[in-house]
């Protein structure tokens, strides 16, 4: 028997709620519905970072929170959730240390962003590595935007706030916390009526499976970064909704020696770390993906699923060699990541099937991975270009060569006639280099768009692997990068 | 990161003020940390409150020939849709010109225009309604560009132009004549809080208006003109705003006077939030230039005569293009003396959203294009661009800028910029940098120094003027009052400081309270960066008016002379008596001495005669200058701030915290405007880059982690409140700094050669430049 309402822990109180309409979101619901005005909308589409609030969930016995942005994530979402909001880090009492902290530095001016922002620095003062380093905090703040101070006084009292260990009425809590919040965790499946449609979170794979065959139509929603927009700003009229954040199993991270798999509903930040494992540009890659918000509610699966043709994670995990299965009812099959792309926002995913896992496989002695995403602005930008080289080495001459690009065509694309014309050439000799870096130019055919010129692309494309062959070469990254220099990575490990 | 900004500015005399210079946070500061500060969409809506939703034009130009709204109309959850019939006197909300309508009635100028206002129960309904309209319009080829205004030769307001002697002549007769079209993008002011109103009905046809303005007083008197009532019938009132920046000095009326249109329709209270894209494809922007320029100088760069006509982008109609346009010709001479010089302009007419006020107001454009051309001439003639700038300073008896005013201080402009040269370690620097870049393919460093000097005061005359309004209660605490509008940048606070010192009691005392037109009457909007000048000094006349009161009041009672009475520590000092300052209230009522007062100023010495380019528009200048350092990928275009070293002259600081905020918040600001903030339209006038995900702002990480702020130790030489200086504008200029340090770091690939770089400087622009000194193109 299905339950017929979320659950969700706040101030100490497990909360009910049934009967909303599916494409509710946690904003409207905190703003309109409860009437709590402290979470500001600043732009509803999970850019800004006003509307962050923070989810409190066990992992590993302890309870764990992450910012994400209430705009565009839906009130269903944060079942079996602790809900903390602006209003609750004081409460009436005395400020949280973030709070004062932010007050102290002046770190508020028109104060619109700032409840947003100390959202963040609470998650912040949890989860940071300690001592805290200001490269910490400027990703901790990548999806928080200030228009008013600059940000220098946000950042001091960030360092100021989070530079010890956490004492405050939430981590005195904590181990009550916890238990609270795994008894919400039952393995029923959620299922909420509403006039036309319904709000769904199976809790298994045979419930989505058979729920998914039986509705085609519904739409499923991972983390909701992107379908979030397609009701706040498309104004979809969404009235089935299967959540898959609650199907046990697919948010499994398995990592043997050869290969790494992620579950569907593996969060960007829950792959993170394993990712970078694989290789460090693969996580500075991650680092700078969406914001801190958004990778922790973004999924590796949604992202691939939904077909951006940017998606900077599909071409670095397409240059690796991923592959990806996808499941309808109790059949499943695999291919080829880059298969997956057929054309611009179109995939190869059969009505009532659903990406399940993608399987990444480890890199080689021998092979030399690079990649690089280029945009306006370092940090929470979607891609001009972004560009994924895996070399096979074969002594210092190339053996073989997987490159794909986001940004370059309408899917994520590999540039075939570019690998075939790498192999053999030798690594010492840049001179040769030339024909490979024209076949890029044939490879792809840009867009101008308002991110960038067809022109700046196919430059940028060549400039690229140009510099992913002189970074092989040389093993070096000093002289190539302003951001993600590898020397820096691979000492801070 | 460093922050030496108390050193410098604690330097000076011994004065003996408790709280004036003090670095007070935010008075709204608790309130913003916990999400208690109330904006407009926070307030409670009164029961029955509607909501409203915008219909806007899919075309740029042409006539809207049929409009059908019948299935708007029946749609669930509409209580009313208006339109331009709706309106009960005028079709106006225009600041000044009358060409701005508040709905189209057949001609359609820019695409994104409001046609048609859907009044629903709630605002998802409001919104989903708007998609059913049927509208047809018969398009035309829009102007979008510069060069597509130019080739109809529309414009929104005439040409104007000032300057002195023989420009073409000088520059014909230079050693060296350089020219060339600069580019200046424009700029989304990008608040973190939309657009907002909320209206409610009263009586007799009455009206209370909750708008995120920096102009009440214009929302009162255009909902007013709109609704065909007197202005004593509307209310308006704005306790705090989430940023404006000047997109909400005139262009916040529109989404008020739509509220209160319906809500005189409906009879209930209404309520107008703009969505995010709708906030950016509706409302105007910082004006984008182009920048034709000419001059001529001698072999040490010295400038000869310099000419420049800018080409302002105004959008569809006047705005306060003339004003913004204007005050980029007053700043085309920046800090540098023009023996022969002439400024035009033009304020062309395009079919896009009408360009508006945009912290700097023109400024910053005026002054990055001669700050260009002193890049250019460094090139041309090999020197340091810094030593270009030297040459070129205001001195005694080079000090009267193109529109005859006289510059005073050109030894705080001189003093400022050799401090920070010293400072800043600029020639160690340059020479580490060039040694760098001779060692490095890919990567190249640049250094750029520049100074910012920004003429303080509306150019309108009329609008130097401010009202306050300040009562004692019987119990000593104090509400204050005043024209002036919160939007962030901490004018309730200083103002605050100043009626606290003025009484000498406890900040605690004195009440701040929101704006409103019904206690401050005809005000002025908070722009111009007059906002404490201004309002501090009426807040000042009025409680000082209150203390004369109080003080003969207590001289007589004790039988002193009122020389001899002191407001201070809460107390009241009379002759060998003391007394608390909440008991002397208490007895000036008893005694039935007045408490309130309502105080005026209006800054002296400003006189501007527009038609003969005459007279001193400003009341003063601040001055600044910053010295960036950044770091470039010549193969992407990527680039990184390295460290930014700012000195800014703020007079002696009312809130040294305060103003230190305005520093850093607005160069960071300006920094986006000349690097990742691109604004891009598309041939058919759609507005492409309409929210933060394609339009780019700075985030925490842009911002250098080695960022060195200071004040300049200089009292104001005009009396303005405590020896301040106006800071709400003038730092944004100091990003010019970090535009041209990457010119700089570009220029290392081929000395040669100067810098096609248009702003902002995006990454692709930057590679495109990298490309052509290399001697070729992208692609």
């Amino acid at each position: 028997m299905a339950r017929d309402a979320i659950r969700f822990w706040r101030q100490g109180q497990v909360v009910e709620v049934s009967g909303f309409h599916p494409r509710t979101t946690l904003l409207d619901y905190l703003r309109l519905q409860k009437r709590q005005v402290g979470t500001k909308e600043g732009c509803a589409e999970g850019d800004c970072g006003a509307c962050t609030v923070a989810l409190g969930r066990v992992r590993e016995g302890s309870v764990h929170y992450e910012p994400v942005n209430a705009c565009i994530l839906l009130l269903g979402q944060i079942d079996g959730a602790e809900l903390v909001t602006v209003e609750d880090l004081a409460a009436g009492g005395p400020l949280h240390p973030v709070q004062s902290a932010m007050v102290a530095s002046h770190g508020s001016q028109c104060g619109f962003c700032t409840p947003g922002i100390v959202m963040s620095l609470f998650s912040l003062y949890y989860e940071g590595e300690r001592p805290v380093t200001r490269e910490a905090v400027n990703d901790a703040l990548a999806g928080n935007l200030c228009r008013c101070t600059g940000y220098r006084p946000i950042v001091d009292a960030a360092l100021e706030a989070c530079g010890g260990q956490p004492s405050d009425a939430f981590s005195i809590d904590h181990p009550g916390r916890a238990q609270s919040l795994t008894a919400l965790n039952d393995a029923q499946d959620v299922f909420i009526r509403h006039e036309k449609g319904f709000f769904a979170a199976p809790a298994s794979e045979a419930s989505l499976a058979a729920l998914y065959a039986e509705h085609s139509d519904a739409t499923l929603v991972a983390g909701c970064t992107d379908v979030g927009l397609w009701i706040t700003k498309g104004m979809a009229e969404l009235e089935k909704i299967i959540w898959l954040g609650r199907v046990a199993g697919l948010d499994r991270i398995e990592d043997n020696a050869e290969a790494l798999t992620l579950g569907a509903t593996v969060t960007h930040a829950q792959a993170f770390s394993t990712l970078a494992a694989i290789d460090p540009d693969l996580g500075e890659i991650m680092r700078r993906f969406g914001s801190t918000q958004v990778r922790a509610s973004g999924t590796v699966g949604g992202n691939i699923a939904n077909g951006s043709p940017i998606g900077d994670l599909a071409p670095a995990l397409i240059a690796l060699g991923a592959g990806l299965e996808l499941r309808r009812g109790d059949e499943t099959r695999t291919i080829p990541l880059e298969n997956f792309f057929i054309a611009y926002r179109r995939q190869d995913r059969a009505p009532g099937e659903y990406v399940r896992r993608v399987t990444v496989p480890e890199l080689k002695a021998n092979e030399h991975f690079r990649a690089y995403k280029v945009s306006k602005r370092f940090d929470e930008d979607i891609s001009a270009a972004m560009g994924a080289f895996k070399f096979t080495l074969g002594g210092r001459h190339i053996a073989d060569a997987r490159i794909a690009f986001g940004g370059m065509a309408g899917t994520p694309k590999r540039a075939s006639e570019t690998e075939q014309t790498l192999v053999g050439l030798s690594l010492d000799e840049p001179a040769t280099w030339g024909e490979a870096l024209a076949a890029i130019g044939r490879d792809y055919q840009p867009m101008d768009d308002h991110r960038a010129s067809a022109a700046y692309r196919a430059t940028v494309a060549r400039n690229l692997l140009f510099k992913a062959l002189s970074e092989t070469a040389s093993g070096q990254t000093r002289a190539t990068r302003i951001v993600g220099q590898r020397e820096a990575l691979e000492a801070a490990e | 990161m460093k922050i030496d900004a108390l050193t410098l500015a604690s330097a000076g005399e011994v004065e003996s003020l408790r709280h004036i210079r003090q670095p007070l946070p935010h008075d709204s500061g608790p309130k913003h940390v916990q999400g208690a500060a109330q904006y407009i969409d926070d307030i409670r809506e009164p029961d029955g409150t509607l909501h409203i939703a915008l219909g806007l034009t899919s075309k740029a130009r042409g006539r809207l020939v049929s409009l059908d709204l019948s299935a708007v109309r029946t749609a669930p959850g509409v209580v009313a849709v208006l339109t331009a019939a709706d309106i009960p006197a005028k079709n106006d909300i225009s600041p000044a010109f009358g060409d701005d309508p508040l709905f189209v009635e057949t001609q359609v100028d820019f695409l994104g225009q409001a046609v048609f206002a859907v009044v629903a129960t709630e605002r998802d309904s409001a919104r989903r309604a708007t998609r059913l309209a049927k509208m047809e319009i018969e398009a035309e080829a829009p102007s979008i560009t510069v060069e597509d205004a130019l080739a109809r030769g529309e414009t929104v307001l005439p040409d104007y132009a000032f300057g002195r002697g023989d420009a073409k002549a000088a520059i014909a007769s230079s050693p060296c004549r350089l020219e060339g079209q600069f580019r200046i993008g424009g700029q989304e002011h990008f608040y973190l809080e939309g657009q907002v109103a909320l209206a409610i009905p009263g009586e007799d046809g009455d009206v209370h208006v909750y708008s995120s303005t920096q102009h009440p007083t214009e929302v009162q008197h255009v909902v007013a003109r709109v609704l065909g009532i007197p202005d004593a019938y509307v209310t308006c009132e704005t306790r705090r705003m989430g940023g404006g920046f000047g997109g909400k000095e005139s262009q916040a009326t529109q989404w008020a006077v739509t509220a209160a249109l319906a809500a005189r329709v409906t009879g209930r209270p209404c309520k107008l939030r703009l969505d995010r894209d709708d906030d950016f494809v509706l409302t105007g922007k910082r004006h984008d230039f182009r920048c034709d320029w000419q001059v001529g100088i001698d072999g040490e760069g010295r400038i000869q005569g310099y000419e420049v006509e800018h080409l302002a982008r105004c959008g569809y109609s006047a705005d306060l293009s003339g004003g913004v346009v204007d005050r980029a010709m007053f700043h085309s001479d920046n800090a540098y003396w023009m023996p022969a010089v002439h400024v035009g302009s033009k304020r062309l007419k395009t079919n896009t959203v009408s360009n508006t006020a945009f912290r700097g107001f023109g400024g910053p454009q005026g002054m990055l294009a001669i700050e260009h051309v002193m890049d250019q001439i460094a090139w041309a003639t090999g020197r340091d661009p810094l030593d270009v700038r030297y040459a070129n300073f205001y001195t005694p008896g080079q000090n009267i800028t193109p529109f005859g005013m006289e510059v005073e201080e050109t030894d705080t402009l001189f003093g400022l910029v050799q401090t920070l040269e010293r400072t800043s370690d600029y020639r160690a620097r340059r020479a580490e940098i060039a040694a760098f870049n001779a060692t490095s393919p890919i990567m190249k460093r640049g250094l750029a120094l520049t100074p910012v000097k920004f003429g303080i005061s509306f150019t309108l005359t009329q609008l130097n003027q401010a009202g306050a309004l300040v009562h004692v209660y019987q119990d000593g605490s104090v509400h204050l009052n005043h024209g002036g509008t919160e939007m962030g940048q901490g004018l309730y606070i200083k103002v605050a400081q100043v009626v606290a010192e003025e009484f000498g009691i406890a900040m605690e005392r004195v009440r701040i309270t929101a704006t409103t037109t019904a206690k401050v009457p005809n005000t002025s909007p908070t722009a111009a960066s007059s906002g404490s000048d201004l309002n501090g000094m009426a807040a000042r006349v009025a409680a000082s008016a209150i203390k004369a009161r109080m003080t003969a009041f207590a001289a007589e009672a004790y039988g002193v002379s009122e020389d001899q009475v002191e407001f201070r520590d809460d107390h009241v000092f009379v002759g060998n008596h003391s007394l608390p300052f909440t008991e002397l209230a208490k007895k000036c009522v008893l005694a039935r001495v007045s408490l309130s007062e309502a105080g005026h100023y209006k800054t002296p010495k400003i006189t501007w005669d527009r038609a003969t380019a005459t007279g001193r528009p400003f009341f003063y200048f601040a001055y600044g200058a910053a010295c960036s350092e950044v770091i470039v990928d010549t193969l992407t275009g990527e680039n990184r701030l390295l460290r930014a070293d700012i000195l800014h002259d703020v007079g002696k600081s009312l809130n040294p915290a305060i103003d230190i905020g305005q520093i850093e918040g607005g160069f960071v600001q300006g920094m986006g405007w000349l690097t990742t903030e691109e604004l891009v339209f598309g041939k058919d006038g759609r507005l492409l880059t309409h929210a933060p995900s394609t339009y780019k702002i700075p985030v925490a990480s842009d911002v250098p982690a080695d960022f060195r702020v200071a004040l300049y130790p200089n009292a104001n030489r005009e009396e303005t409140i405590y020896r301040s200086k106006a800071v709400g504008e003038p730092p944004i200029m100091l990003a010019n700094s970090v535009f041209c340090a990457l010119t700089d770091a570009v220029h290392s690939l081929d000395p040669t050669k100067p810098v096609p770089l248009d702003a902002p400087a995006t990454p692709e622009a930057i590679l495109r430049a990298c490309e052509a000194l290399r001697g070729r193109l992208l692609g």
